[in-house]
């Protein structure tokens, strides 16, 4: 490996999207990095996610980073490869009855006026837009300015990139421990000034005291149907499945890959990290897509597989300084957004890091809110 | 809840696959009063060697066993695709619509597929596997007057040649890429097993036009729209063959996929199988090619005794034992005999397709990431065939372990699978 | 029972064995690529045995219908090149 003899400024622990994205804003900062990971580039959490790109409204901070990392991605669309598979697709929010379309109508105030386009589409226009869909419905909020990817290619486009800026991957290097300046790898301290704990669901097992809890989900995608599905479709109670952590919900959301193939999620549970399929959750997760989107039901499924959010309290990931040790910063937690929200993390940490200004308030993701909470209520 | 539930079947044995293996494994438990289900993703029983679509074009040991089959009692669900299994349970999907099947035993005998190696020109309409040819032929393919090449390796080259010939083909040449002198050593060792020399000897006699040449592989195809050309080589010379069919294969791989779902120990690519047929996991016995290619006479003993172990009288098996391991001594012959050579693993080129069903080329993939990366990366192996063409050649050409087997083990409707959970839950009394 | 069956290849009255399976009777009728894959390249049948995946054609309106498992019926309605 180069530069073994200088030792960089940032260790990035994580080579997940998040750590990638983190990787590539320190190294364009200037800052030489060294990014770890125990296996290679994205190949956890990031592997097994949907790949939206969405602007969330579960709470005005979830806005705030969701909007704006939305905002990066569509300004790195352009330089994007193939193997990213960005598909600008938009996503319908989906109301079943009037009392849901009110639901979406207030959605929409609250999308606008924070700069977001939207457009209600009433039954009809839903139905045009998307024929698969279950008729009648009452319509849905269509956000045209998110999309999906493909979270692997993104992951290691995003490594490339920070390595072309002169960061250094290194695979196959598992983490044993953080401390302070520096981290253990095979029984051997690496200092590093800066150490960034971007190893997801994975990060409290390195910093200790982060409320990082694993969220199981399941996925399937199906056989290539090109046209079946044209947006990332989303159920309005998906954010109610999202929000509460109760020990197990599905919702329906689907999204169309650039493969034209249908990608079916999504279903929570809190079980530790068990990745077998639960085939009750599987069974009702899918119940719900062919609810929703009958044509689904003679689709033919290729892969099913399981994944493990990284699960904050708060809903809210964990981005900045760890002041419980020296020189260790947080990039983690980001439940199920973290492909959204990888970009505006990075930028974030970044910022925080060399002393520049961010572009949105980074207090309601200090990572110690977390320990203030738990004192607070201890 | 699933708004209808799904059909299901309860059954004292229920046997995955209807070849040799299935087929006595089902008559020998059926015939001993067991309730015996048989799942079967073909549309008739009979496997990849007994394939037909009338019984008089069989031999007649194989109608024999399809007769005791049909007299049986065993219920036979063909065109039934198993895709999850959960302890003595399976999923399947039969008819477009699932399927529920409870047992107290189940018999793995979901059979081999042939190895493909990739190389220049396999992707073209009219390359065909060996066995893929035999069984298009036995299912209606027309081949008279059609030039054909058959390349490889294994016994079932010639097999393929003689039928392919029988049919009206004009088989210009059979490359068996196993050097001559161990082809000299195999054949003299037939000896010992009469079954196979009168075979071999009837394979041999069926094709006297053609030229069986050991020590000779295929290293490209050529063709715009379908083949047109085959070229060979010894190791030292190269030559080319007009055609329009090539069939080549490597062989057969042991079908592991279901095994592995269901946690059976694998070693060397093989379900582990003690003395009675029994894999690792209660429950589940597993016979045939699974555990070790081997034919189908092996296939048939192995069957039996399974379907003795199933049904708790092992002591009924013990007169097959010596017949197995026989076939277990000649399985290792044949695999040392026509183990593919060395030069194989350079055919493939930058620009040879390896996932044939996401379109990979070879040149995209490097061989220190290993099956889940080249995933990731590349989309290899992330198709329908659920990487199993690709799977096995990476698997040759890098030694990389295959990907750890998902939920479903074979692709199946979101329709079948919203029923998954009724794996793990009783079945309702229907009074 | 005829020993001859018509079913409908991308349009075009095919006569073909009743007995066939999917892919044998397409062979028969000089289909030579059952599928395009995803570069657009001409496929046909590999492994004839439900492995391979490439004989997948659409079968009165369902797509990915592996025709080497599936006999021919009457009035059969098939599209190749998918």
């Amino acid at each position: 490996m180069s530069g073994v003899a200088v030792p960089p400024d940032a260790v990035v622990v994580g080579a997940g999207i998040v750590g990638a994205a983190c990787a590539l804003e320190l190294a364009r900062a200037g800052l030489r990095v060294l990014v770890l990971d125990a296996g290679d580039v994205g190949g956890g959490t990031t592997a097994a996610g949907m790949g939206h790109l969405v602007v969330m409204d579960d709470s005005e901070e979830q806005f705030a980073l969701t909007a704006y990392s939305v905002r990066l991605w569509r300004e790195l669309a352009p330089s994007l490869p193939p193997e990213c598979e960005f598909d600008p697709c938009g996503t319908l929010w989906i109301a079943a009855d009037a009392a849901q379309l009110e639901a979406v109508r207030r959605k929409h105030e609250a999308y606008t006026a924070r700069g977001v386009a939207a457009e209600v589409l009433d039954g009809a226009a839903l139905a045009a837009c998307e024929p698969a869909l279950r008729a009648p419905l009452a319509g849905a909020l269509l956000v045209p300015g998110d999309a999906v990817l493909y979270p692997p290619g993104a992951a290691r486009h995003l490594l490339a990139e920070a390595c072309r800026a002169g960061a250094v991957f290194r695979g196959g290097s598992r983490v044993d421990a953080i401390r302070p300046g520096a981290v253990v790898v095979g029984g051997r301290a690496l200092p590093a000034g800066i150490v960034v704990n971007a190893a997801g669901a994975a990060a409290p097992e390195l910093t200790p005291g982060l409320p990082i809890v694993p969220r199981k989900g399941h996925l399937a995608i199906t056989d290539r149907y090109p046209g079946l599905c044209r947006h990332q479709i989303v159920e309005l109670g998906y954010l109610q499945s999202a929000h509460e952590m109760t020990a197990e919900s599905v919702a329906f959301n689907v999204q169309p890959r650039r493969t034209g193939q249908v990608l079916i999620g999504s279903s929570r549970e809190l079980v530790g990290w068990d990745p077998a399929t639960n085939r009750a959750v599987l069974g009702r997760m899918l119940e719900r897509a062919v609810h929703f989107m009958p044509a689904l039901a003679a689709a033919s499924v290729i892969r099913v597989w399981t994944g493990f959010r990284p699960a904050t309290p708060d809903k809210l990931p964990l981005i900045g300084p760890w002041e419980e040790m020296e020189g260790v910063w947080v990039a983690a937690g980001h439940e199920g957004l973290g492909i959204t929200t990888s970009l505006g993390t990075a930028r974030l940490l970044a910022d925080l890091i060399t002393g520049r200004t961010p572009a949105i308030d980074p207090a309601p993701y200090a990572p110690m809110r977390v320990l203030s909470a738990a004192r607070r209520h201890g | 809840m699933a708004e209808t539930a799904p059909r299901r079947v309860t059954a004292d044995v229920a046997i995955v696959g209807a070849g040799p293996a299935g087929i006595a494994a089902a008559v020998r438990a059926a015939e001993s009063g067991a309730r015996v289900v048989v799942l079967d993703e073909a549309p008739r029983p009979g496997g990849q060697i007994w394939r037909h679509t009338t019984r008089g074009t069989l031999p007649r040991g194989a109608r024999r066993w399809l007769e005791r089959l049909d007299a049986s009692g065993a219920q036979v669900l063909s065109g039934a695709s198993v895709v999850d299994a959960d302890g003595p349970r399976l999923l399947a999907q039969w008819r477009g619509e699932p399927l529920v099947v409870s047992a107290e035993r189940i018999i793995l005998a979901t059979g081999a597929r042939e190895l493909f190696l990739p190389f220049p020109g396999w992707t073209l309409p009219g390359v065909v596997g060996v066995g893929g040819a035999q069984a298009l032929l036995k299912a209606g393919m027309p081949v008279a007057g059609r030039r054909v090449v058959v390349a490889g390796s294994g016994p079932l080259l010639l097999a393929v040649a003689a039928a392919l010939a029988g049919a009206g083909a004009h088989v210009a040449v059979v490359a068996e890429q196993a050097p001559a002198a161990a082809v000299r050593r195999f054949a003299a060792g037939l000896w010992r097993r009469p079954a196979k020399l009168w075979q071999a000897a009837r394979y041999r006699a069926g094709v006297p036009r053609a030229r069986h040449r050991p020590g000779v592989w295929v290293t490209r195809a050529d063709g715009d729209t379908t083949v047109r050309e085959v070229t060979l080589t010894d190791g030292r010379r190269t030559w080319t063959v007009p055609c329009d069919l090539l069939a080549v294969g490597y062989g057969l791989v042991p079908a592991t996929e279901l095994p592995r779902l269901l946690g059976c120990r694998i070693e060397r690519g093989r379900v582990h199988v003690d003395e009675y047929q029994r894999t690792s996991e209660p429950a589940i016995l597993c016979a045939g090619e699974p555990t070790g290619i081997a034919g189908a006479h092996a296939a048939l003993v192995q069957g039996q005794i399974a379907a003795c172990a199933a049904l708790d009288r092992p002591a009924e098996a013990t007169s097959l034992l010596a017949a197995r391991d026989a076939w277990r001594r000649f399985a290792a012959r044949l695999e040392a005999t026509f183990a593919p050579r060395d030069e194989l693993r350079t055919l493939a080129d930058a620009d040879t397709v390896v996932c044939r069903c996401e379109d990979v080329t070879l040149g995209r993939i490097d061989a220190s990431w290993g099956s889940r990366a080249a995933k990731r990366y590349t989309r290899a192996g992330m198709g329908p065939c659920q990487g199993r063409i690709c799977g096995a050649a990476l698997q040759y050409l890098f030694d990389w372990t295959p990907d750890r087997v998902r939920v479903p083990v074979a692709p199946a409707t979101v329709g079948t699978l919203v029923h998954a959970a009724a794996l793990n839950t009783e079945p309702q009394d229907p009074s | 029972m005829s020993d001859v069956v018509e079913i409908h290849v991308n349009g075009r009255a095919v006569r073909v064995p009743a007995s066939a399976s999917l892919a044998a009777a397409l062979l028969a009728a000089g289909e030579s690529a059952f599928r395009r894959s995803v570069t657009g390249a001409p496929r046909a049948p590999l492994c004839g045995m439900g492995i391979c995946y490439e004989c997948r054609v659409t079968v009165n309106g369902v797509a990915h219908v592996r025709a080497c498992l599936e006999t021919v019926a009457p009035g059969m309605d098939v599209v190749t090149g998918g």
